[in-house]
């Protein structure tokens, strides 16, 4: 077992998939000559070659539309976007033409692509640069949404993603790409909608995804001391989420706390309490929590900014409410 | 104004062409007709008046590796790419037998087979995507064309630009074919337009450029002709506005109060079926019988088809779930 990157191990799975088929390839700004904006795409441009490695000007719009064309005769496009922020500019190409292509067509037409690139809060980037959208992506049918939350977990998924025959959205977060995991040699696909128990606990059940789960590992670490255990679930796939696996948890816990770096307003956060609360309603001893973002665009001050996004602190807090420890 | 002269240009070809726009004008008065009835529903943008662009510009394809893709006036242009009336108009009725098995409707005709790619509905989102099945091609190293239709509505937004651009500095085969017929819905080009021939567009981004008479299918033949063979030889992107006119509304719901009764009359002495067939029956290509005999066939045609969507099946209601994922 090696120890890699999420950089790295997100790499070889571009890497290995485009030495694998050579339908796909890489588009997007900064992606060949400067080895992407985030360096994940590093030595791809000389083992492959620009027909197969492309550098786009700025035009999310324009670039995410050609993706989409493409894939419809055929090829499969790995589209990174610089940043999910970016994306906004692009989002009526992937509401209206990458997940609509194929049902207004009366199902003649496949978009084999994958849309990928850095999602949700940083550190210091303010309003503009720093939010988490998942929730717009989640809200369309006809898109796929993956979420990893470590290394092993990343390659597995998008090489998954890569070989689908859907639009797939695939979340990345910025902080996370120096984070360092085991990953298998071997290959190990990891399906859509099978969400991973990363922590078995009795007492209460958290689900989180992307960088929050190891905030969740950290929060259940805290409630531990205080004689709660906590069962974390990583969703990985957002969808199709995992909604098996979410309620064997919770009628095993009889409570839980949803994590979700979004706003809490029309979220996935929100989605999956009210899947919770619907569908675990006679296992739960309490109302399902949802640590979330503050309703407010991310401030550029490091003290406000903290206290707008999900802490340890406020995941405990929701634990110990559901458990009426406070 | 200067026509082609009729006598360059084979006889069959000719007859091939007349009978192509006179079969769009039929079958679009059908459809006005049918929508008349309440046979068909929600938005229906007809193409009469504008039967050489579409008829004259895909006479020069060879569909079995060129594509076309539309926006939403899309009856003309898909049956100039060889689409079945029936099945044109079973869409229009939302049957099952429909092109799109009646999700799509009036907006979204495909047909894979074919090289249709839509029927979109976006103003100008499917350029990025037209430009998308060009890079395709390039990236098989095929000889295929793409000719992509957008009306002076289009024109104007950052899709269009942004996909020209990378058309050029990627070498894509590409026609952008703007289908000038003088009014984006309600609004002259004139007053929403920097400049008013758009065929300069093209210096911006080092493409050529030029202007056409829509209104004569032999000049749309001849100049479309020429660019598709540089995109198809030398890879090079063009783009071409036809000046065109419609002699209907918008869609519709639009009575066009917007433009003159004189205006509407001075384009009506240019149709062009009537334009063509004047300059056949001058240099005794055609004969009046020949024109009354092959306009019966047509309207046969169309009665066939009503006749087929009408007593085409609906889609089963447990499809709504179908053709959303692949």
């Amino acid at each position: 077992m090696a120890q890699v990157t999420f950089r790295e191990a997100l790499r070889q799975a571009i890497d290995e998939e485009m030495q694998r088929d050579e339908t796909v390839f890489l588009i997007g700004e900064e992606v060949a000559q400067y080895h992407g904006a985030y360096k994940v795409s590093q030595g791809l441009l000389e083992k492959y070659g620009s027909k197969r490695v492309i550098d786009t000007p700025i035009s999310e719009e324009g670039f995410t539309g050609i993706g989409i064309g493409a894939a419809m005769v055929g090829l499969r496009p790995i589209v990174e976007w610089m940043t999910f922020n970016f994306s906004l500019q692009a989002l009526d190409q992937i509401y209206n033409n990458a997940a609509k292509m194929r049902h207004m067509s009366g199902g003649q037409f496949k978009i084999p692509a994958v849309f990928r690139g850095p999602n949700g809060p940083a550190e210091f980037l303010s309003s503009q640069h720093s939010q988490a959208l998942q929730s717009i992506y989640c809200h369309c049918p006809g898109l796929k949404v993956m979420a990893p939350s470590n290394p092993a977990d990343a390659k597995g998924m998008l090489k998954t993603a890569i070989r689908d025959d859907n639009p797939v959205l695939f979340l990345e977060s910025e902080l996370m790409y120096n984070w360092k995991g085991e990953i298998k040699s071997s290959e190990s696909l990891i399906p859509f909608g099978e969400a991973n128990v990363v922590r078995e606990g009795e007492d209460v059940t958290i689900l989180a995804f992307s960088k929050p789960v190891r905030l969740a590992l950290e929060a259940a670490e805290e409630l531990a001391k205080e004689g709660l255990e906590t069962e974390v679930i990583d969703l990985r796939s957002l969808r199709p989420v995992d909604e098996q696996a979410i309620y064997t948890s919770v009628k095993k816990t009889n409570r839980c706390v949803v994590l979700d770096e979004a706003w809490p307003y029309a979220s996935v956060g929100s989605h999956l309490c009210y899947l919770v609360s619907s569908n675990c309603f006679d296992f739960l001893d309490s109302p399902v929590e949802l640590v979330c973002s503050e309703d407010v665009p991310v401030p550029y001050n490091h003290r406000l900014e903290l206290a707008v996004l999900p802490s340890v602190r406020k995941t405990v807090q929701a634990a110990k409410k559901s458990a009426y420890m406070v | 104004m200067q026509m082609r002269e009729v006598k360059q240009y084979d006889r069959t070809m000719l007859l091939s062409l007349l009978k192509q726009m006179l079969l769009i004008r039929r079958f679009e008065e059908k459809a006005s007709q049918m929508y008349g009835l309440r046979k068909i529903g929600g938005f229906c943008h007809l193409y009469i008046g504008q039967e050489a662009s579409a008829v004259g510009a895909i006479a020069t394809l060879d569909l079995k590796k060129d594509y076309v893709v539309s926006a939403y006036r899309d009856h003309g242009l898909a049956i100039a790419s060889g689409m079945e009336s029936s099945v044109l108009m079973a869409e229009l009725y939302g049957k099952v037998t429909g092109c799109s098995r009646g999700k799509g409707g009036s907006m979204h005709f495909f047909d894979k087979e074919k090289h249709f790619l839509g029927g979109n509905g976006i103003v100008g989102a499917h350029i990025p995507t037209a430009t998308g099945v060009a890079l395709a091609i390039r990236y098989r190293e095929q000889d295929g064309v793409v000719l992509c239709f957008f009306g002076d509505g289009a024109i104007h937004q950052g899709s269009f630009h942004e996909s020209v651009n990378m058309a050029k500095i990627w070498n894509l085969p590409v026609l952008y074919i703007c289908e000038n017929n003088q009014y984006g819905m309600g609004t002259d080009y004139r007053r929403v337009s920097a400049v008013t021939d758009f065929s300069v567009m093209g210096t911006s981004y080092g493409i050529e450029g030029k202007q056409v008479n829509g209104m004569d299918v032999l000049e749309v033949y001849d100049a479309v002709g020429e660019m598709v063979q540089k995109a198809r030889k030398e890879h090079a992107p063009s783009l071409l506005e036809l000046k065109t006119y419609r002699y209907k509304g918008h869609s519709m719901s639009d009575p066009a109060r917007y433009r003159t009764r004189e205006e509407l009359d001075a384009f009506r002495e240019q149709d062009p079926i009537l334009l063509l067939k004047a300059r056949m029956i001058r240099d005794q290509r055609l004969t009046e019988e020949e024109f009354l005999g092959m306009d019966a066939e047509v309207k046969k045609e169309c009665e066939e088809a009503v006749e087929f969507a009408r007593e085409s099946e609906e889609p089963p209601l447990e499809s709504i779930y179908q053709d959303v994922l692949a």
